[in-house]
């Protein structure tokens, strides 16, 4: 067998790969990290509440030092109907220190992470696509990109949530429609003083809003607002099966949000910057599929890791934290100069760390998120009751259960189905 | 409350950045398999950059240079009715923001 050029090749300069490729090269590895945009983070797109407390074990003044946006303090969740809403908002100091959360742009957040790569001593090969992986009697051994073929003793497959790497050897299948969501988002510019005394923020702190309902006109899934530095993070995130199954055009639905009346107090006057699109895995523990083989471990959302709790997408930081796994397992795996699968034992580790933990936390809310009367029927059953309590029109009030009783009379949900849906709620997220 | 306006599609992908792929379209319809399932409107359906359009002989044409690469018209149609790919290294849509 010819010689390995590199130690390990990473594919993939997002959040996952490019934490592999730092702490591998920390470890002393010849790390090669390979990125098919002309700049890492050019590819990629996200909502952007990036739960950092993970990415603080590699980097530890990340907060400080990397091109963050904002600390989010504040997170409001919203039913939003087409002409009236219910909103929870969650406010605390102690989100701000240690920094819980913070907002990125995955254009300039990304290139600062694999720029920490390159200073770890990893090598960076940005603008080149990898066609295939190189496999030799069930071991890979490789990556051909174009005419070139690159030898290693490992591939640390972090391309993404289409996977095509993983998807080509076998390891993981064509993912089901409902496995699956689009994101279309826009950047809105506005100045940083109106941003923060629309969002109700001070100080270089922010806001993050998940929206459901009439956002996407009902598909399953929401809408996010999230506040930068100098603009707003809008976007409608659709399931796909939902979205085909509704008809509607993907486009038109973000359009419809944009729009929405509901909105209009937060972007009025914002500049769209840019439109992008990107998709995310909803498939939750369901989707975990195969995530190593002789000589190639799978990480990030190329392994479908994300969680969905309707309240909070999280798959940067789970992306961050498969790479740390991965990453010791893969030194100790070089060191001992053994790659394969068994050796690895990376699917073992991943169930056993806080992930999979959370994994099996969270694995019935796809299913619980399934349940339709979540994108319209409760919005509006939440309105009702507070119309009761709020509209005051000189006809006598009633206490609060019996304007709850109507409201629930007059939704058409029933209470069996309410109760059901409260107590798969409490349970599944 | 008075709604605010967006940009129509076309504007909102002028503002995006694209280096066209010299290689040609990363994106192949099977015409066959698109018409038989009439899969043609599902494809205008879900893609957010409208990339795909059905023309007057009942075939879906293919605008590849405005692709966004998110991969989902790829996710919604049978296996064989598309072969997509992600363009060559450096070229298709960069985002400035992301
Ligand atoms: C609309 C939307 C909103 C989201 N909101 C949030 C949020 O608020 N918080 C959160 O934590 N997560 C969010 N996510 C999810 C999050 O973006 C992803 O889970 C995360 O980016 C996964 O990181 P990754 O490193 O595994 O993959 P990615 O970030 O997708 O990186 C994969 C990289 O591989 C490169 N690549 C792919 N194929 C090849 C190839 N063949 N050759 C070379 N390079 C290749 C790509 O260009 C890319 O740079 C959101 C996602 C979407 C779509």
């Amino acid at each position: 067998m010819p010689e390995p050029d590199f130690d390990a090749i990473v594919v993939g300069a997002g959040p996952a790969g490019c934490v592999a490729a730092t702490l591998l090269a920390r470890a002393g590895h010849q790390v090669v990290l390979i990125e098919r945009g002309s700049t890492p983070g050019s590819k990629n797109l996200s909502g952007g509440v990036l739960y950092g407390r993970v990415l603080e074990t590699v980097f530890p003044d990340y907060a400080a030092e990397a091109p963050v946006e904002r600390r989010i303090t504040k997170h409001t969740t919203t039913f939003l109907n087409a002409d009236s809403a219910v909103s929870i908002d969650y406010w605390a100091k102690s989100l701000a220190k240690p920094v819980n959360a913070v907002t990125v742009l995955r254009a300039h957040f990304d290139e600062w992470l694999a720029s920490q790569a390159e200073e770890a001593g990893a090598f960076l090969m940005a603008g080149v696509r990898v066609d295939e992986l190189m496999v030799e009697s069930g071991q890979v051994v490789g990556v051909r990109a174009g005419e070139d073929e690159l030898r290693t003793r490992l591939v640390v497959a972090a391309d993404g949530v289409n996977s095509f790497l993983a998807r080509a050897v076998g390891l993981r299948g064509t993912p089901r429609q409902e496995q699956v969501a689009l994101g279309v988002k826009g950047v809105l510019r506005m100045d940083p003083k109106t941003i923060e005394d629309r969002f109700g923020v001070r100080g270089g702190e922010g806001a993050a809003h998940a929206i459901v309902g009439d956002c996407t006109k009902g598909v399953a899934g929401g809408a996010f607002l999230y506040t930068n530095k100098s603009s707003l993070s809008l976007g409608v995130v659709m399931r796909l099966d939902d979205l085909i199954a509704k008809g509607f055009k993907s486009s038109d639905i973000f359009e419809h949000c944009y729009t929405h009346p509901g909105l209009a107090p937060y972007l009025d006057g914002g500049e769209l910057i840019e439109y992008g699109s990107h998709l995310v895995a909803e498939g939750g523990l369901e989707m975990l599929g195969e995530v190593s083989s002789d000589g190639l471990i799978v990480i990030g959302e190329a392994v479908g890791l994300t969680i969905n709790s309707g309240f909070a997408v999280r798959g940067m930081d789970l992306a961050i934290g498969s790479a740390i796994i991965a990453a010791r397992l893969a030194d100790a795996a070089l060191r001992h100069g053994d790659t394969s699968a068994q050796a690895l034992d990376y699917r073992q580790r991943l169930l056993g760390s806080y992930i999979g933990q959370d994994l099996k936390t969270y694995a019935k809310a796809p299913a619980f998120l399934h349940r339709n009367r979540l994108y319209s029927d409760y919005g509006m059953l939440a309105a009702e009751v507070f119309r009761g309590v709020f509209s005051l029109d000189t006809t006598p009030r009633q206490h609060l259960l019996k304007c709850a009783r109507e409201a629930v009379r007059g939704s058409g949900v029933g209470y069996r189905k309410l109760l059901a849906d409260g107590l798969a709620g409490v349970r599944s997220l | 409350m008075t709604a605010i306006s967006v940009l129509p599609l076309n504007q909102r992908l002028a503002l995006d950045h694209f280096d066209i792929d010299d290689g040609g379209s990363h994106i192949l319809v099977n015409q066959e398999s698109c018409a038989s399932r009439s899969l043609g409107p599902l494809l205008v359906a879900v893609c957010p950059a409208g990339v795909y359009s059905l023309n007057g002989v009942g075939q879906v044409d293919v605008e590849y240079a405005a692709c966004l690469e998110c991969g989902t018209c790829f996710a919604a149609v049978p296996e064989g009715t598309l072969s997509w790919h992600y363009p060559s290294g450096s070229c298709g849509i960069s985002f400035r923001e992301g």
